[in-house]
């Protein structure tokens, strides 16, 4: 019996929602064990670092790769699963553009962990901050380092493929396992390397059943102010900034379809280099005033314009962080 | 695959040469820039040249170039001497790209040092740019021979003409029931003090009778679509109540009608006229209007005397406003000017003090047709003046109205007082702050005036009051004003004051301009393609402005920009084709998903939304290139030729050196 | 580095119709100004898209400046408008990311307004000077943090290769 082709998938910094993902495949994932052998899935199996380090290099056929790099650790099991895999997929937004936790670019990262050990409910009355190594008597003892800035997978190693979403849609997930699985029979070729996979071809407007018209914003409003909203129509023209213009197709806008405006997890459409600057110039484009003042005060109602564009994907994007997470320790 | 660049750096004699080291920049980008496909780099005197020219074309034909960035003088300049040298030696004209080290590099900085890396930057950015340059082909579109000329005034009426007589067809739109404009309301014009009715009614007359001319009166353009060559528009011919094809302009209605209105339009407000009228008496056409807002019937369903009256059964209570659909090739804005409104100079007193008259009121009252037979009198009528003022710059060269000159003003004033002279033997005063009498036999009028005995008093006046301050100003009109020349104030009684009144935009210029797709200045006249070279086109191919449209001027100015803007009318129309720049926008339909958010950024209306595919699309004639909806699609699924995202972002790197790291 | 002897570099936007042809006008009048920014020519500010303004500010430049024609002069009618309000929004932007949102500058010009053009530019430049530099650039090796970056290491230790018991 041939040995079944090997399969991985890791987690770096994300929230665990993109496993959760690919078990929501119900049926589909006894496709994958039955075409696959899992050899390294930490929220699955048992299996150790030494376990993917003793492997040869390419070994693994495929290993989905969750998450954005963080700290030393993320940044260590990165390059080495690219060594030992042929194909690597930066799986869920968290590793195609940084997602939430690239959030963190927006501060300085010594900012943080400050803050996470001196909250309104924490306790630390001896000012105990962590450190990346300490000596006990057994030897030296090392936690992973926060590097500065969050990156997405692409700016640490080479990646085959690209497939966003937070978490990327099931059906999406079981149509690429669907691809993978008929590449290996030989019956379908994989996409030239690099594609975004597991996505439509335009942006969530395009899935949308909303009614459009020529859109003249006087106002930006929350979605609770427009309650009770209209469902039939577009939710940006209702004044409320849905990032689903600027955002890639694939999700069957499911958020626009329950009620919500779209926050933008699937990231840019095909080609695009900065998603925030897509996002300025469409919500820019809508705006129904020419004179400086109205302008604005329009703008006045998105009262955190960079987290609004940028929420998905500041990691991934030109600036990458702001100012002082760069310049500050 | 590389390109194959060619890089030519030009001395421009000394212009360039001599604040940037040619030499070193040249050698700068066969070395630094030969990763990124530099085959070849020179520098030459003057690249403009044939000799310079030649040198191009010999090296894409030897060298086999891909690409070619002239490092010279702006391109507004030699963009297209450029282009067409590649396109003699075989190379697409749109792979050249024009890199500018005069007037944005050598002519503005004096250091050598920083102006040849300052050189460096702007040819590496250049040279990253053509790479991502795509070969375009300029779009050949048809021309519709036929011209829509909108205004019926002296500049209208003369672009009309003279295509008219060219053989080819013209839709001359009037919005009043008459053509003539303003100039029908003259009594005499300068400097030549012709009968302003006598040379124009002719003219007037000519468009009647032409065959070649469809003139549409009480009638308004109210949609434009389309581009040069192709442009449909729609006109709203309004209801006049009476039959064109049966009335034969015998005036009865008019005598019979018993309604009076104050003739606000064309007697200034100084005469009446019928609720049925035509505006004067040589009025071409000579069907008249019926005013509905005055008319008996319309108001009370009673009356109806000219139907009774009229010989022929013109009248037409039932008439509906018309919609009349027209193709054209081209069309010629001649829409003139308003009138400053002298109220709002409130210290002149007009409104206020009877016997204070604008200029237009005066023409009136001088014209031997007017409300009182040619006899200039007072408001009550009868009283001749014995003194009279005549303010100039009213509303004009003042930073509280209109910062601009009008042009006209001095040379009308000084008319106004030869009139005066002539008809009463009154006392002129004119007041000016500069005299402006430059054309041909201007000032000669100037000095016929002076030594007709008018006295001039360089000021501006500060108040015309009728205060009086003491007996013999009593029941006057006095002027105070400062005589600069004398170095005093002085307190002048007169009988009566003539504002000259500067000219106004019309108050619908920006709307009408934004119908025909052309902008105005910040004062509200429609922009000329070049304030110098090139007063008559516009920014919008096939779009005209002559007269006053374009800015304050005299008679024989409108008239010659009429003929010029016909001119290049017919040079379009004979060449039967225009050639468009292909610098176009494109939406593509795969990624397009139908958000509609680029809708309403185009003003050329190029941008159309497909309800069954649910995708918008340019349509590429309209499209003028602006790339607006480029840089707003959030999608990334419009693209711009000409000025692609690649090529910017390239020309950002470039222009960063971040080019260089790559090598 | 001294802000004394900071030289910025600022990537200018112009229009083809009014700002480009106004820096034109400057240089046939000879009028000197701060060599400091470099121009890049659009048919028309309404093509400035914000990823332009990042990818200068990303890749170098300590500035941008963006010009146009005045309000209601547009040559494509109302284009300007469009660019007001993407800049307007794009500055609050980068307010967010901690960019001094005044190294983005928003210029009218007319094609009569050399000299407005050259000062404006000079202008700019000691604003961005008092500023300093932005070095935004970043290479990915910088932000790692390890400092080995060869192939030749392990995340096991000695200690952990002991078998854990089942």
């Amino acid at each position: 019996m041939n040995p079944k082709p090997k399969f991985a998938m890791y987690w770096a910094a994300s929230c665990g929602g993109c496993e959760i993902a690919v078990l929501n495949t119900h049926e589909k994932i006894l496709d994958v064990d039955a075409n696959f052998d899992i050899v390294f899935w930490p929220v699955a199996m048992d299996a150790k670092y030494k376990d993917v380090e003793a492997m040869e290099d390419d070994s693994i056929l495929l290993t989905l790769f969750n998450g954005g790099i963080r700290n030393d650790e993320n940044e260590r099991l990165a390059k080495l699963l690219r060594r030992k895999s042929k194909i690597l997929v930066a799986f869920g937004s968290c590793a195609c553009e940084g997602c939430i936790p690239g959030l963190a670019n927006l501060s300085p990262v010594g900012d943080i962990v400050y803050t996470a050990f001196n909250t309104i409910t924490t306790d630390n009355p001896n000012e105990i901050y962590p450190r990346t190594t300490v000596d006990v008597p057994e030897g030296e003892l090392h936690i992973p380092t926060l590097s500065k800035v969050v990156r997405p997978l692409e700016q640490v190693v080479d990646v085959d493929y690209f497939m966003p979403g937070c978490p990327p849609e099931s059906h999406q997930i079981a149509a690429v396992i669907d691809l993978v699985i008929d590449v290996i029979k030989g019956k379908a070729e994989l996409p030239p390397k690099g594609s975004v996979i597991g996505v439509g071809n335009s942006t969530v407007c395009d899935e949308c059943p909303r009614t459009r018209n020529v859109k003249m914003v006087k106002e930006f409003k929350r979605i609770q102010d427009i309650a009770p909203a209209d469902p039939t129509l577009c939710i940006l023209e209702q004044g409320v900034p849905c990032n689903g213009p600027a955002t890639r197709s694939g999700c069957n806008a499911r958020c626009p379809q329950a009620g919500a405006q779209c926050i933008g997890c699937y990231g840019p459409a095909e080609g695009v280099i900065d998603y925030g600057a897509r996002l300025i110039t469409a919500f820019a484009s809508v705006i129904d005033a020419n004179t400086p003042e109205e302008i604005e005060h329009i703008l006045d109602g998105i009262p955190d314009p960079t987290g609004q564009v940028y929420r998905f994907n500041l990691a991934g994007s030109l600036m990458k962080a702001t100012k002082s997470a760069w310049e500050k320790a | 695959m590389t390109e194959r660049i060619g890089v030519y750096v030009c001395h421009c004699g000394t212009n360039i040469a001599g604040t940037v080291d040619v030499v070193d920049v040249a050698n700068w980008a066969a070395e630094k820039l030969k990763h990124q496909g530099v085959v070849i780099a020179r520098e030459y005197k003057f690249m403009c040249s044939s000799l310079g020219q030649e040198l191009i074309e010999k090296d894409i034909k030897e060298l086999g170039l891909t690409r070619v960035v002239v490092a010279a003088c702006s391109p507004h300049l030699h963009e297209k001497t450029f282009r067409t040298a590649a396109k003699n030696a075989g190379l697409n004209p749109y792979l050249v790209e024009l890199a500018s080290i005069r007037e944005q590099v050598s002519w503005v900085h004096s250091d050598k040092t920083i102006g040849t890396a300052k050189s460096k930057a702007v040819v590496s950015g250049a040279v990253s740019r053509v790479i991502e340059n795509a070969a375009l082909e300029e779009i050949k579109v048809p021309i519709n021979p036929n011209t829509l000329v909108v205004g019926g005034g002296i500049a209208g009426i003369q672009s009309a003409l003279e295509i008219a007589n060219a053989g080819f067809h013209v839709y001359l739109v009037e919005r009043e029931p008459s053509i003539g404009g303003h100039m029908s309301q003259f009594d005499k014009t300068f400097p030549t003090l012709d009968c302003s009715a006598c040379i124009l009614t002719p003219r007037m007359v000519e468009v009647g009778t032409h065959p070649n001319i469809t003139l549409l009166t009480w009638s308004e353009v109210t949609n434009v679509a389309g581009y040069v060559g192709n442009f449909h528009v729609t006109i709203k011919k309004k209801a006049r109540f009476v039959n064109e094809e049966l009335c034969t302009g015998c005036g009865i209605c008019q005598e019979k009608c018993p309604k009076k209105v104050i003739d606000d339009v064309y007697e200034a407000g100084l005469g009446y006229r019928k609720a049925v009228y035509t505006p004067f008496a040589q009025a071409v056409p000579n069907f008249p209007v019926m005013d509905k807002e005055n008319c008996t019937y319309f108001i009370k369903g009673t009356c109806k005397a000219c139907e009774k009256f009229c010989p022929t059964n013109a009248i037409d209570f039932t008439q509906q406003d018309k919609q009349i659909n027209i193709d054209v090739g081209n069309i010629i804005l001649a829409t003139g000017y308003d009138l400053f409104d002298a109220r709002r100079v409130s210290n002149y007193g007009y409104g206020r003090l009877p016997n204070v008259f604008t200029s237009i009121e005066f023409e009136r009252l001088s014209n031997a047709a007017g409300p009182t037979l040619g006899n200039i009198v007072l408001r009550d009528g009868k009283t001749t003046p014995k003194s009279v003022g005549i303010i100039h710059c009213v509303g004009s060269r003042d930073k509280n109205f209109n910062n601009y000159c009008s042009v006209i003003c001095c040379m009308q004033g000084l008319k106004f007082a030869h009139l005066v002279h002539e008809r009463t033997g009154a006392t002129v005063y004119n007041f000016y702050i500069d005299m402006r009498t430059a054309y041909k036999a201007y000032d000669e009028f100037y000095q016929r005036v002076l030594e007709e005995g008018t006295l001039f008093v360089r000021g501006k006046v500060a108040e015309v009051t009728n205060a009086a301050r003491k007996e013999s100003e009593k029941g006057k009109l006095i002027i105070q004003v400062e005589d600069t020349l004398a170095g005093k104030q002085r307190r002048i009684p007169v009988d009566m004051v003539i504002l000259s009144s500067g000219l106004q935009p019309r108050a619908d210029s920006k709307e009408v301009g934004k119908m025909f797709g052309i902008s105005c200045s910040m004062d509200g006249w429609f922009t000329e393609r070049h304030p110098k070279l090139d007063p008559v086109a516009t920014m919008t191919e096939g779009v005209f402005i002559v007269g006053c449209a374009q800015g304050p001027k005299d008679i024989p100015s409108s008239v010659a920009q009429g003929a010029a803007a016909a001119a290049r009318v017919l040079d379009k129309i004979l060449q039967k084709e225009v050639m468009l720049e292909p610098i176009k926008a494109s939406i593509n339909k795969e990624t397009c998903s139908g958000c509609r958010i680029c809708n309403g950024l185009c003003p050329f209306n190029a941008i159309a939304y497909i309800e069954d595919d649910k995708i918008s699309d340019i349509n590429p004639a309209l499209c003028q290139g602006c790339g607006t909806c480029v840089a707003a699609c959030p999608a990334g699924a419009i693209s711009g030729t000409g000025f692609s995202d690649a090529q910017i972002m390239a020309q950002i790197d470039g222009l960063l050196l971040r080019n260089l790291i790559a090598a | 580095m001294d802000n004394d002897h900071f030289e910025p570099t600022i990537i200018g936007f112009t229009c083809n119709w009014c700002s480009y042809r106004a820096s034109d006008l400057a240089g046939t009048a000879r009028m000197k100004y701060a060599p400091n920014v470099r121009l890049i020519r659009l048919m028309c500010s309404g093509r400035l898209d914000p990823t332009f303004v990042l990818r200068a500010l990303s890749a170098g430049a300590d500035g941008v400046m963006i010009t146009g024609c005045h309000p209601g002069e547009c040559h494509y009618i109302e284009q300007n408008y469009k660019a007001l309000r993407r800049y307007l929004l794009l500055k609050r932007v980068l307010s967010g990311l901690g960019i001094e949102p005044e190294r983005v500058k928003l210029v009218w010009a007319s094609a009569a307004e050399g000299a407005r053009f050259a000062s404006e530019t000079t202008l700019f430049v000691e604003e961005i000077r008092k500023l300093g530099p932005l070095n935004w650039s970043k290479d990915s090796d910088q932000l790692s943090v390890i400092s080995d970056q060869s192939d030749n290491w392990s995340l096991i230790t000695d200690n952990s290769s002991e078998e854990v018991p089942a």
